[in-house]
């Protein structure tokens, strides 16, 4: 008896070591699943930040710009309708063979005009609008440089590669450096990056015109989702009676939040716009399908939140003589709201981030104007990143990942947001 | 007038009606005094007539919009020469088109003959007509139910019990809503895809292996002949979405037992929101992700490897789209551990088994069907995820399992066949709803699959 207790011990003892070591074994799979984990986080980020930070800055050229009234305002009568349809291109042609005076060949004058951004005469056609005494003067003026100049003073061109395979000419280089040496070229806070619409060019490309599609859109999408999502909570939690219609209701609701958002893209181009031929591109029809599809979202939050109020409440409503309608909005909707707005918010943030539905819809068409208005053709910034990162120009893709930092704050604030106003408001019964 | 301005003015006439309502209810009891004998309270009286006031309004006007165009379309074309009646839809769709342009002062495209001249004219005069029709309708449907409340209101009027029956009415209609989000999907995609099924056959398109959705516009043109067979297509989305779920599963589920069984509370605390952050992540973000730094990455390892690697390759667009669904497996694997009674962890304990043991030998067998439907989960989102594969993946069917070529995606080609011009009579475009279609069945199918076991599993431990 003894003897095989004594077995029994030794054998244990025996598979110890071994069984020990696959213990070890595993649990660093499991902490290494968490690292690998973690730092794909860190990647993705690390990724993005690196690439996209130079995009909110944007390269500078200094020209002493003649503000010539012959060129300008031959009249001299300073009429804005004359004004607004002078040569400024000229201006900045101009001041560029002021400065490079020994460049004479027709081809190397077109190389060195593109040095300036297009965008630049529209600079000062806005600074002669805005100022007409500066005709008659010459100042010098900060112009923005064209994209691939950009790219070239950011350090995105690698100067070392032989000509043919660099999109930056030796002589545009050596034209550059001059002005480095003068101390005219800068690389600045790009502001316009925030209020400009889309553009061909990267350098006057900006993301004012989906920020204002995005917020239109998200407008649309809260008004109708709210409202609806806490009314169907409502009912589905308060009202409705445990039957297979409300059985049939609920299934609907939790498959719907599983359907992919391309399907309500189809939805969207199939029943908004060819049915009631609502406009294409606007933030209208892109806000109807988002409603949709955030809606099973939102009430399923709403109905966790009507759950968590405890009944007793509901029955001491009741039981000094309010009626249904008056327990429900007068004590159980207030204590959920903030449970409510939480599931809210976290659609929105969906939402914001969505942009598989609205490509069906027309979204993604070019969109230069910013809109002014629920039915004007719009795009949105996952859009906007989406159709960035598709150009060819280098320029876009640190512009795409500046974009894309801009949404990622977007969408962080809004879950700081939810989580705060969970922490606050939050009651455990 | 327009239909902001009707709505703005309807709100307005409804808290006048709602001020008349409580004023007249105050009024027939008899002053402050006489609140006593009112059925209910001044408020639900004014609340009443308010309701009296905007719901009819605001249905015709809703019914009033969403049809007008289609009508005065209608009007319009019926009353074009009866020549114009001859012409083949798309030129008449294209007629319409342009007479809407030109009656909205917009580019049209053709020259402009007299008859469009005049039926643009009669479109716009249609217009305004309808417009100040509605604006009448409206209004006088407003003030009349004001009037309508005036008259009804007397201290015996159960006010409160009708509005209450009226907004619970209205919770219905909302709770509707999803119903008929379904419907819609179903039918709208159905529609289409029953007009495509007429040109080519269901069997030649679910069976079908090759994809090349051209249509010929002449008979001789080179590769006329287009083609229709799904199976390319969902090759390709089950070789990502297969290469996505190895990445996921294991870093999913290993992070998940590791956060529930060995990790102590400052280290789940820290490490489950980060792992979060990636579910809240735009899908767009990872395909940009996918197609500028994974896939030059894929294809630049592989050639110091010396493989070809396509630059559009299934691996790049598969484990970005792994990284994606891993806190999807994570957290529903985290819930479903979570959810095995404690008691079974003890008896193993009990008996000596090691942590590890407990979990491989205990844990994950009796979480298993919870984990199954967990991934099904992941699965189905893998197969509908769009903007990654849009960005990253390729555009030509392509039958292969080779993860370092490029194939194409359902989602894909529903989002290449719709993006841009489309005309709505040809099997290219009515092909992305058919597409549609099997999608939405495939991952409903998944879903109810998947929802169902977990449901079974959570009733067994409660």
């Amino acid at each position: 008896m003894n003897d095989s207790a004594g077995k029994t011990v030794d054998l244990v003892k025996a598979g110890l070591h071994r069984r020990h070591r696959r213990e070890r074994r595993f649990r660093l799979l499991g902490l290494g699943a968490i690292v690998i984990g973690l730092s794909l986080v860190g990647m993705l980020f690390t990724d993005i930040v690196s690439k996209g930070y130079t995009g909110f800055f944007q390269t500078g050229i200094r020209l002493q710009i003649d503000f010539d009234p012959q060129r300008l305002d031959p009249e001299g009568n300073r009429d804005p309708a004359v004004l607004s349809a002078a040569d400024y291109a000229g201006l900045v042609k101009q001041a560029l063979r002021t400065a490079f005076p020994d460049v004479k060949s027709r081809r190397d004058k077109r190389a060195l005009y593109r040095i300036i951004s297009s965008g630049a005469a529209l600079e000062l056609r806005a600074m002669v609008l805005s100022d007409p005494g500066l005709i008659g003067t010459s100042r010098p003026v900060w112009l923005t440089a064209d994209d691939d100049i950009d790219m070239l003073v950011k350090g995105h061109v690698d100067r070392t590669l032989p000509e043919t395979s660099r999109r930056v000419k030796d002589k545009v280089i050596g034209w550059l450096e001059r002005l480095e040496r003068e101390g005219a070229v800068t690389t600045r806070f790009n502001p316009p990056f925030f209020t400009h619409g889309d553009s061909r060019e990267p350098e006057q490309a900006g993301i004012g015109g989906a920020v204002m599609g995005s917020l239109y859109t998200i407008l649309v999408t809260f008004l109708l989702s709210f409202p609806l999502a806490v009314a169907t909570a409502v009912y589905l939690e308060e009202y409705a009676p445990v039957n297979r219609w409300s059985d049939l209701i609920e299934v609907n609701i939790n498959n719907l939040a599983a359907v992919p958002s391309i399907v309500f893209g189809l939805l969207g181009l199939a029943v908004f716009i060819n049915f009631f031929s609502l406009p294409r591109s606007a933030p209208l029809v892109g806000g109807l399908v988002l409603t949709l599809m955030t809606l099973p979202t939102i009430i399923i939050a709403s109905r966790a939140a009507l759950k968590s109020v405890p009944p007793s409440i509901r029955e001491a409503a009741l039981g000094v003589g309010a009626s249904k309608l008056q327990t429900i909005t007068h004590h159980v909707l207030p204590l959920a709201m903030p449970g409510m707005l939480t599931g809210t918010i976290i659609g929105m943030a969906q939402a914001l981030g969505e942009s598989a539905p609205l490509l069906m819809i027309g979204m993604v068409a070019f969109i230069v104007d910013v809109p002014q208005g629920v039915l004007d053709p719009a795009t949105v910034l996952p859009v906007q990143v989406y159709l960035w990162a598709d150009s060819p120009e280098r320029a876009f893709v640190e512009r795409t990942s500046a974009a894309i930092m801009v949404l990622l704050a977007f969408l962080t604030t809004m879950n700081l947001l939810a989580v705060i106003l969970r922490r606050r408001f939050e009651r455990r019964w | 007038m327009n239909t902001i301005t009707i709505l703005a003015l309807l709100l307005i006439l409804m808290a006048v009606a709602y001020q008349v309502g409580w004023r007249r209810s105050l009024g027939v009891a008899g002053g402050r005094s006489g609140v006593r004998k009112l059925h209910s309270l001044p408020g639900y009286y004014g609340l009443y007539t308010a309701l009296l006031c905007g719901m009819p309004a605001l249905l015709v006007l809703g019914l009033w919009v969403a049809f007008q165009s289609s009508i005065i379309t209608d009007l319009v074309v019926a009353d074009l020469p009866a020549k114009l009646h001859q012409l083949p839809p798309e030129q008449m769709g294209l007629l319409i088109n342009d007479i809407t342009n030109l009656a909205q002062g917009n580019i049209t495209s053709g020259e402009i003959n007299p008859e469009m001249q005049r039926a643009a004219e009669h479109y716009r005069s249609l217009q305004q007509t309808a417009t100040a029709a509605l604006a009448v309708v409206v209004i006088s449907l407003a003030i009349g139910g004001i009037l309508l409340g005036w008259r009804l209101i007397s201290p015996r009027l159960r006010a409160r019990n009708r509005v209450e029956q009226i907004v619970r009415w209205l919770l219905i209609a909302s709770s509707l809503v999803a119903i008929l989000t379904t419907l819609g999907i179903v039918l709208s995609v159905l529609f289409e895809s029953i007009r495509f099924f007429r040109i080519i056959p269901v069997t030649d398109f679910l069976f079908g292996l090759g994809w090349s959705p051209q249509m010929a516009i002449r008979a001789d043109q080179v590769g006329s002949s287009g083609a229709f067979g799904v199976i390319p297509l969902f090759a390709g989305t089950l070789l990502i979405s297969l290469i996505a779920l190895l990445v996921a599963v294991p870093i999913g589920l290993m992070s998940a037992i590791y956060l529930s069984e060995y990790a102590g509370s400052r280290m789940r605390a820290l490490a489950k929101p980060v792992l979060e952050i990636l579910a809240g992540i735009p899908t767009v973000v990872y395909g940009f992700f996918a197609a500028l730094t994974v896939a030059p990455f894929i294809r630049a390892s592989g050639e110091s490897l010396g493989l070809q690697v396509s630059s559009e390759s299934a691996l790049a667009a598969g484990l970005v789209m792994g990284i994606m669904i891993i806190p999807f497996v994570s957290s529903l694997s985290d819930d479903v551990i979570n959810a095995v009674p404690q008691a079974m962890r003890d008896a193993s304990y009990g008996i000596g088994a090691t942590r590890s043991e407990t979990i491989t030998r205990i844990i994950i067998p009796a979480a298993l069907p919870g984990i199954v439907g967990g991934v099904l989960l992941a699965a189905s989102r893998a197969i509908g995820e769009t903007m990654i594969v849009v960005m990253a993946a390729g555009l030509t069917a392509n039958l292969t399992a080779n993860p370092l070529e490029s194939v194409t995606t359902v989602t894909v080609q529903i989002v290449t066949l719709l993006v841009g011009d489309q005309e709505f009579d040809s099997p290219k475009t009515l092909a992305a709803f058919a597409l549609g279609l099997t999608l939405f069945v495939v991952t409903l199918i998944m879903n109810v699959i998947a929802l169902h076991v977990v449901r079974k599993y959570r009733e067994q431990y409660e």
